[in-house]
C-alpha cells in the first residue's frame, strides 16, 4: 500500500528517529510511501512544541563549523524536518552545541546520521563542507573517484627515515543508517553483511573477523599487542553524536592472516579499511588498500548491497570531514631535526600534509618520529592524494637529509588543492 | 528472512523508500553480561510489546532503557537501567517499570498507594543529634513540573521554559528563604569560586549512568543553582531532574533542616500553582522523577557521621540494614568514607512518607551514635542491636 507523502508524519515524529513509532497510527508495517526527490531534501515534517526561537542553540562560546554557519535562519528552515529515517537537525549538531571546540583543532560539530542527512539538511551542511574542505562547494563540484594504484610514482621510501606506511578509508553501506542513527538491529545487519562479504576475501588478503562480544581473552591480546583493537569511544565529540551505543554490540575487526589489511566493524563509521605495513613501500599498501577495496564492493554488490556513494560528495561518512576519499595515508616517519626547524609547519602546510603524534590525532611526536599525511579528503582522488603523500614525504626526507649535511633547505611553493 | 530491506533505488526522478520494519528479534538488546534491574525484567517478548508504542512526546522503550544497554552493572549497587523521559512513561511502559519499580523498591507493588506527609511536626524529636558526631545534617527531594519532558527527552525549548518558570518562582520566596539565581553559563569567576567554595556548585555530569540517558546534552544551557541568602536551602535546576531541592547546615538539628524543608516545598509549589502549574505527583508512585529509583519521595535524609569505631565494627552493615539505612563516603555515591566519617540516609524512597524516612534517619542516627560511644569505651553494644524496621 502507498500513502501519498502528506501522510502525517508531523503527528508522529518529534525528535526521535524509531520507525516502530509509526504503527501508532494504525497503518500498514509494510506500508511505503513514494517521495520525489523534492521531499526528501524537503525532509519529513516533524512536530515540535516550541518556535525555532526558543530551540536555537547558545552558541556564543562556540567555535566548530556547525557553529560557525548556523544561523537562527537556517535552524528555523530545518527543524521541522526529519529524514526518512526519522534523523532531525538537532541529532545532527548535538555534538557540536556540546562540545564548544578543541583546542587545536576547528572540530566540525555535526554528522550525519544516513545518506538523506546530506541532501536534506544540506543548507547547513553544505556550506559546513566548504568551509572544511577549503572551499569546495557541493553545489556545484564534482568528486573524483579513482582507485588505480598503478598511476602512484617513486611510492617506496628511505626506510632509513619512514618505518611504517598506512592508508585508511571509510565506507557505509547504503540503506542502513550511520553509527549517531542506527538502532541495534540496523548495526547488527552493517555487521553481518560486511563480515559475510569479507569471508570471501581470498589469497593474501584471506582473513578473520573478531567480534567484539564475543573474543576471548587470547585473541584480545594478540588483537592489543598487534595494535588492532580499538575501544569502546571517550571523546565526547564521538559519544555525544550518540556512536557509542549498546556497545559493544556488533562491534569487531577483521584482519587477513598477514595483518597487513583490516577493517574495523561499526566503529566510528559501518567500515574503517586500513592497508598498512613496516616500511616504506606505499606503493604496495596502496596497491593492496584499492584491490581490497574492490574486492569487498564486488562481493556485497554479489549480495545486492552497495557503498554510499554519489558525484557531489564522494564516499559518504558519518562525519563530514571524511566525505570524499575518506582517506588518510601516511606514515611513520624520523624528522628529528626538520621537525625543529621553525619552518616545518610552513613547509607541511605548503606540500598539503599534517603532523600527528605516533598515537594518532589529540597525541604528540615521540623521538622526533611523526605521523604525516594528507589534509584533503574532498576534491581530489585517492590517487591524487597518495601522491601528494609520496611526493611530499620524499620532499620532507629530501630536506632532513641536508639538514644532516649542514645544508639549507627551502620551502616549497604550496600545491594546487584542488584538480577539478 | 525476518527484515524487509531497505533498498534505495537512485534515480533522476524519485527515491522509491519502503520502511524499514527490523523485527523485535533483531532489535533486542543483548543483556547476557547486564546485571541492572532492568536486564533482570526486560524479555524479547516484552521488548516486542513494548517497542510498538511510544508516549505522546515520542519517548520509546529504547530511550528509556538505553542508559542499562550501556552500563551492564556497577561494582557496589544495583543500578535500575533505566529512565523515564516524561510523566506518561510511567504508564506507556508499566510492563517494564511496574516489576523494576517493585524489585527496587522492595516489593512495592503495581497497586499499592503512596503517603505524602511534608507535616514536619509529625516529626518526633530530631533537634538533638550529638553535634560532637553529627557533623551536618541534611535533606533533599526532587520536583519535576507536570507537562515538560524529563532531563533524557527534552528539547533545548523545553529546559529553557522549566529554568524560566523556576526562577519565576523562587524570585518570590521571601523571609529566611530569600535567595538569588545562578545560571550556569552566565555566572563569573568570583560567584562560581564562592559557589565551588561553599559546595554548593553541581559539575556536568560524567558518570556514564547518566551521559548514556541523555541528560547532559545542552550542557550548560539552562542550568542553574538557586540559594538563599542564609546558604541554608538550595535549588539545582535542570540537573538529572527538573529540581532538586535541598535543605542543608552544619551539626545535628535534623528537626530544623527538615521544617525548612517542607516550608520552603510547600511554598514553591503554591508559588508554581499560582502561576498555573502543578508538581507532576500521584498517587500509586508519588512525586515522579526521572529515576525509577527516586519514586515516592524521592527523599534523601542524611547525615555526616564520625563512626570510626563502629564503622570498623562487624556488625556495621547489620545494623545499617534492620534501620534500613544506608552508607555512602563524605563526596555522596560512589565516594569512600574518609576519617571516619560516613554519610548516612534512608535506603527507601518509596513506600513511606516523608516524616516516616526522616525519622527512620533521626532515630537511627542516635543509635549509631550510641553504639560509637559504647565501643569508644571498649563496652558491647550487643544489647543495642535493633529490631527489622
Amino acid at each position: 500500500k502507498l500513502k501519498s507523502s502528506s501522510f502525517s508524519f508531523s503527528r508522529i515524529l518529534s525528535s526521535k528517529r524509531h520507525i516502530g513509532i509509526l504503527t501508532l497510527v494504525g497503518g500498514s508495517v509494510t506500508a511505503g510511501f513514494l517521495l520525489h526527490r523534492e521531499h526528501v531534501s524537503a525532509g519529513v515534517p516533524v512536530r515540535r512544541r516550541y518556535p525555532a526561537s526558543a530551540e536555537f542553540p547558545d552558541l556564543r562560546k562556540h567555535n566548530n563549523c556547525m557553529a560557525s554557519n548556523l544561523t537562527p535562519a537556517i535552524y528555523a528552515k530545518l527543524c521541522d524536518r526529519a529524514t526518512p529515517n526519522g534523523f532531525t537537525l538537532d541529532e545532527a549538531i548535538q555534538t557540536g552545541v556540546d562540545n564548544p571546540g578543541h583546542p587545536f583543532i576547528k572540530t566540525v560539530g555535526m554528522v550525519a546520521g544516513d545518506e538523506e542527512s546530506y541532501e536534506v539538511f544540506a543548507d547547513l551542511l553544505d556550506p559546513v563542507i566548504k568551509e572544511r574542505h577549503n572551499g569546495y562547494d557541493p553545489r556545484v563540484m564534482k568528486h573524483p573517484t579513482d582507485l588505480d594504484s598503478s598511476k602512484i610514482q617513486s611510492g617506496h621510501f628511505d626506510e632509513r627515515y619512514v618505518l611504517s606506511s598506512r592508508v585508511r578509508t571509510g565506507r557505509s553501506i547504503r540503506g542502513l543508517s550511520l553509527p549517531p542513527a542506527c538502532t541495534r538491529a540496523e548495526r547488527r545487519e552493517v555487521e553481518r553483511v560486511v563480515v559475510d562479504a569479507l569471508s570471501g576475501l581470498k589469497g593474501d588478503l584471506t582473513g578473520k573477523y573478531y567480534s567484539l562480544t564475543q573474543m576471548t581473552e587470547k585473541e584480545q591480546q594478540q588483537l592489543i599487542d598487534d595494535h588492532f583493537l580499538f575501544d569502546k569511544p571517550v571523546s565526547p565529540l564521538l559519544t555525544c553524536a550518540g556512536m557509542a551505543r549498546d556497545w559493544p554490540d556488533a562491534r569487531g575487526i577483521w584482519h587477513n592472516i598477514e595483518k597487513t589489511f583490516l577493517i574495523w566493524v561499526n566503529e566510528e563509521d559501518h567500515t574503517r579499511v586500513i592497508s598498512m605495513e613496516k616500511g616504506g613501500n606505499m606503493k604496495r599498501v596502496f596497491e593492496r588498500f584499492c584491490r581490497g577495496l574492490k574486492e569487498v564492493e564486488r562481493l556485497i554488490q554479489e549480495r545486492g548491497w552497495e557503498f554510499m556513494w554519489n558525484e557531489r560528495l564522494g564516499y559518504v561518512l558519518t562525519c563530514p570531514s571524511n566525505l570524499g576519499t575518506g582517506l588518510r595515508a601516511g606514515v611513520h616517519v624520523k624528522l628529528p631535526l626538520l621537525s625543529k626547524d621553525p619552518r616545518f609547519s610552513k613547509i607541511l602546510d605548503n606540500l598539503r600534509l599534517q603532523k600527528r603524534g605516533t598515537g594518532g590525532v589529540d597525541t604528540a611526536a615521540v623521538g622526533g618520529v611523526f605521523d604525516i599525511s594528507n589534509l584533503d579528503r574532498l576534491g581530489q582522488s585517492e590517487v591524487q592524494l597518495v601522491q601528494t603523500v609520496v611526493d611530499g614525504v620524499n620532499y620532507l626526507i629530501e630536506c632532513e637529509k641536508r639538514l644532516e649535511r649542514g645544508q639549507d633547505i627551502k620551502v616549497p611553493p604550496p600545491i594546487n588543492k584542488f584538480k577539478v | 528472512k525476518s527484515t524487509n530491506f531497505y533498498k534505495h533505488m537512485d534515480s533522476d526522478k524519485m527515491v522509491k523508500l519502503t520502511l524499514k520494519r527490523l523485527s523485535a528479534e533483531d532489535e533486542y538488546p543483548d543483556l547476557s553480561q547486564h546485571n541492572n534491574y532492568m536486564a533482570k525484567v526486560l524479555t524479547q517478548d516484552m521488548y516486542k510489546k513494548l517497542r510498538e508504542r511510544a508516549t505522546p512526546s515520542g519517548f520509546t522503550i529504547d530511550g528509556v532503557i538505553q542508559t542499562g544497554v550501556d552500563n551492564p552493572g556497577h561494582p557496589f549497587i544495583m543500578t535500575v537501567g533505566c529512565v523515564a523521559g516524561d510523566e506518561e512513561t510511567y504508564e506507556v511502559f508499566k510492563d517494564l517499570l511496574d516489576p523494576v519499580i517493585e524489585d527496587r523498591h522492595g516489593g512495592y507493588k503495581p497497586t499499592d498507594k503512596h503517603k505524602t506527609d511534608l507535616n514536619s511536626g509529625n516529626l518526633k524529636g530530631g533537634d538533638d543529634l550529638d553535634p560532637n558526631y553529627v557533623l551536618s545534617s541534611r535533606v533533599r527531594t526532587g520536583r519535576s513540573i507536570r507537562g515538560f519532558s524529563l532531563p533524557p527527552h527534552c528539547s533545548r525549548g523545553e529546559r529553557r521554559a522549566v529554568e524560566k518558570l523556576s526562577i519565576e518562582a523562587l524570585a518570590s520566596l521571601s523571609g529566611d528563604l530569600k535567595g538569588k539565581y545562578y545560571a550556569l553559563k552566565n555566572m563569573t569567576d568570583a560567584e562560581q569560586q564562592q559557589l565551588i567554595d561553599d559546595h554548593f556548585l553541581f559539575d556536568k555530569p560524567v558518570s556514564p549512568l547518566l551521559l548514556a540517558s541523555g541528560m547532559a546534552r545542552d550542557w550548560p544551557d539552562a542550568r542553574g543553582i538557586w540559594h538563599n541568602d542564609n546558604k541554608t536551602f538550595l535549588v539545582w535546576v535542570n540537573e538529572e531532574d527538573h529540581l532538586r531541592v535541598i535543605s542543608m547546615q552544619k551539626g545535628g538539628n535534623m528537626k530544623e533542616v527538615f521544617t525548612r524543608f517542607c516550608t520552603g516545598l510547600t511554598k514553591i509549589e503554591s508559588l508554581f500553582k499560582e502561576r498555573s502549574h502543578e508538581f507532576m505527583w500521584n498517587e500509586h508512585l508519588g512525586y515522579v522523577l526521572t529515576c525509577p529509583s527516586n519514586l515516592g519521595t524521592g527523599l534523601r535524609a542524611g547525615v555526616h557521621v564520625k563512626l570510626p569505631n563502629l564503622s570498623k565494627n562487624t556488625k556495621f552493615e547489620e545494623v545499617l540494614k534492620k534501620l534500613r539505612l544506608q552508607k555512602r563516603g563524605t563526596g555522596g555515591v560512589d565516594t569512600a568514607a574518609v576519617g571516619g566519617v560516613f554519610d548516612i540516609s534512608n535506603a527507601d524512597r518509596l513506600g513511606f512518607s516523608e516524616v516516616e524516612l526522616v525519622q527512620m534517619v533521626v532515630d537511627g542516627v542516635k543509635l549509631l551514635v550510641d553504639m560509637e560511644k559504647r565501643l569508644e569505651k571498649g563496652q558491647s553494644i550487643d544489647d543495642l542491636m535493633p529490631a527489622q524496621k
